[in-house]
């Protein structure tokens, strides 16, 4: 107990520091993504991983936390900082309006429903032009030049979100979501309210995309309809970080989240200039094969198999 | 019971009835609080379907079911729960990915709300039900006789007044039968009021007061375990069902 407390604090002193130590701009921007991935990617575990409602939208919470901000700046010239707590919000009540209607049936519908939605409000942001300037997309002011204001917003958003999920879990909710995955029908004999309690998860799992979305309008001044609301941008990288990272454990997504913005950002450069422009585009490739090699060999991620990956490499020297 | 009491518990002229079936067919009783009450039939008469409607995994096609003179119908399950009428599966549902003190930790809540409190009513119950030495082992990793135990170790958690036992003794060895057997005694012991639906006659003839026989989901006898145990009808049915095996 007492050496995981000291190996978080030293965590958190690396990451207070790294800007500070780090200057490139570059390190700085690619650190800031994986921290609001640490958030997106913590709250679909906290859905998927714990509850046992596998989504494969939450671009739909994060579009929405997004566009609420943006749409905030440019409509009613509100500081898209305010934005973060709206986009919250609004994402919360698009989460529980899906969870309403899908969590009293059992069965896929939930997970289909998310796929739908996502194309839906994808296609809502593309035509409502008056409201989100459809396909032109939103672009906003930065409020500051330097990245050290964005990397520690990120970083507290990031580390509030653990913070949470992980309270969460060792209370009475935590004990229901996963109860509820276990087995339902056990689950409502004990006394458990299953749809209640898939729809808390869900509540507070949106809440926290939306703030990422929010977030992600701020920093990036910049959001369209295509990558916000992405199937493969968004949804499905939210799925690869927690997997990756290790489902149901509280610091599987941070771990994922970090090796995810690492094979994209590789790829995307095309291993940083040393290899032919054709690999940038075979990401999407990469990301299909390492999920297999995950299965096949880690089903439980990066953090649910770290005994077995230690073993590997003591074996070996 | 003075006049006007209400019973404690009351089953009346329930049916089920499964695409024609009717798995239960107008099947009424009564039970007395802090008695153990068994519910026997051959396998397939219904049984396990009387308990779902009791817990209202199923709705009712018709009749009634009052516990403490108030009727349970239309009650969504986790409901009953809290009423206070805790259940065990025949066909066990460890929670698997949790450990046995987790497992009886998230029915705990169904009367607690903070962790702490979770975890000393939990720990309590597994020690009452002789399964504290297994707490930290996970739920998948129980032999059967565990998993029975868990199931009853979760019911009582939820600190019911009516427990419902599904066949908690099928497939125990006669060491493990025995301790089942002491087990149910001192719940009932505690105050607790038992329905028990067992296919093993020793089982449930030491230790019911009061015995419910069914066939083809309709009643063909109640009485004392002597009573029924010598009831022509049950001997029937008994006998036809080995007869088939
Ligand atoms: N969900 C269901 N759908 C259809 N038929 C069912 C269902 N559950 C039970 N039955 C039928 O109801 C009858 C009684 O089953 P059950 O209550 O499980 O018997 P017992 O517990 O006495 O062995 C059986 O014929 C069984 O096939
Ligand atoms: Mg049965």
């Amino acid at each position: 107990m007492k050496r995981n407390q000291v190996i978080v604090a030293l965590v958190g002193i690396i990451f207070v520091l790294f800007p500070l130590v780090v200057k490139s701009d570059y390190y700085q921007h690619l650190v800031i993504l994986a921290l609001m991935w640490v958030v997106i990617g913590g709250s679909w575990n906290l859905l998927a991983g714990y509850t046992g409602q596998v989504s494969f939208g939450h671009a739909v919470f994060f579009g929405t936390g997004a566009y609420t901000a943006g749409i905030l700046a440019n409509k009613l010239a509100i500081s898209a900082w305010w934005g973060m707590a709206f986009g919250g919000f609004i994402a919360a009540l698009v989460g529980l309006f899906i969870g309403w209607v899908c969590f009293r049936l059992r069965g896929p519908y939930f997970a289909l429903a998310t796929i739908a939605a996502g194309e839906i409000f994808r296609l809502i942001a593309t035509n409502w032009e008056s409201l989100t300037e459809g396909m032109l997309g939103i672009m906003i002011l930065q409020t500051f030049r330097s990245k050290l204001p964005y990397y520690y917003v990120a970083l507290a958003l990031a580390a509030s979100s653990i913070w949470v999920f992980d309270l969460v879990m060792k209370s009475k909710w935590g004990f229901y979501f996963v109860s509820i995955r276990e087995d339902q029908d056990a689950a409502e004999s004990l006394g458990i309210n299953a749809t209640l309690y898939k729809n808390i998860s869900l509540l507070i799992s949106s809440f926290f995309t939306g703030m990422a979305g929010a977030f992600y309008m701020n920093y990036m001044a910049f959001i369209d309809p295509e990558v916000v609301f992405s199937l493969h941008y968004i949804s499905i990288m939210a799925i690869l970080v927690g997997i990756i990272g290790g489902v149901a454990t509280i610091w599987g997504p941070a771990v994922g989240a970090f090796i995810m913005i690492g094979v994209q950002e590789t790829f995307r450069s095309a291993l940083f200039g040393l290899a032919p422009s054709w690999v940038s585009q075979s990401h999407v490739l990469v990301f299909g094969l390492l999920v297999i090699f995950v299965i096949l060999f880690m089903a439980n991620g990066v953090v649910g198999d770290w005994p077995k990956i230690k073993r590997l490499f003591l074996r070996s020297r | 019971m003075g006049v006007g009491a209400v019973s404690f518990f009351e089953v009346k002229d329930i049916s089920k009835n499964f695409g024609g079936l009717m798995a239960v067919n107008g099947v009424s009783f009564e039970v007395e609080q802090g008695e153990i009450f068994g519910l026997i039939g051959p396998n397939g008469s219904g049984k396990t379907t009387i308990f779902n409607l009791i817990n209202q995994y199923f709705p009712l096609t018709s009749g009634d079911i009052l516990f403490k003179g108030k009727s349970v119908k239309g009650m969504k399950t986790y409901q009953i729960c809290h009423l206070g009428i805790g259940r065990t599966f025949q066909v066990v549902k460890p929670l698997k990915r949790m450990t046995v003190l987790e497992n009886v930790m998230a029915s705990a809540f169904c009367r607690v709300n903070s962790f702490r409190e979770s975890k000393n009513l939990a720990m309590e119950t597994l020690e009452f039900c002789n399964l504290l030495h297994e707490k930290d082992k996970s739920a998948a990793s129980l032999p059967i006789a565990g998993r029975k135990r868990l199931e009853i170790t979760r019911a009582m958690a939820t600190k019911p007044e009516l427990l419902l036992l599904d066949e908690t003794a099928a497939g125990l060895n006669p060491g493990e039968l025995d301790e089942a057997i002491e087990l149910i005694q001192r719940i009932r012991d505690r105050g607790v009021t038992v329905i028990i639906v067992e296919h093993i006659m020793k089982v449930i003839m030491t230790i019911s007061n009061r015995i419910h026989a069914i066939n083809y989901g309709q009643t063909i006898a109640e009485g004392s375990p002597e009573e029924v145990a010598n009831n022509k009808e049950v001997i029937e049915a008994y006998l036809g069902e080995e007869s088939y095996a």
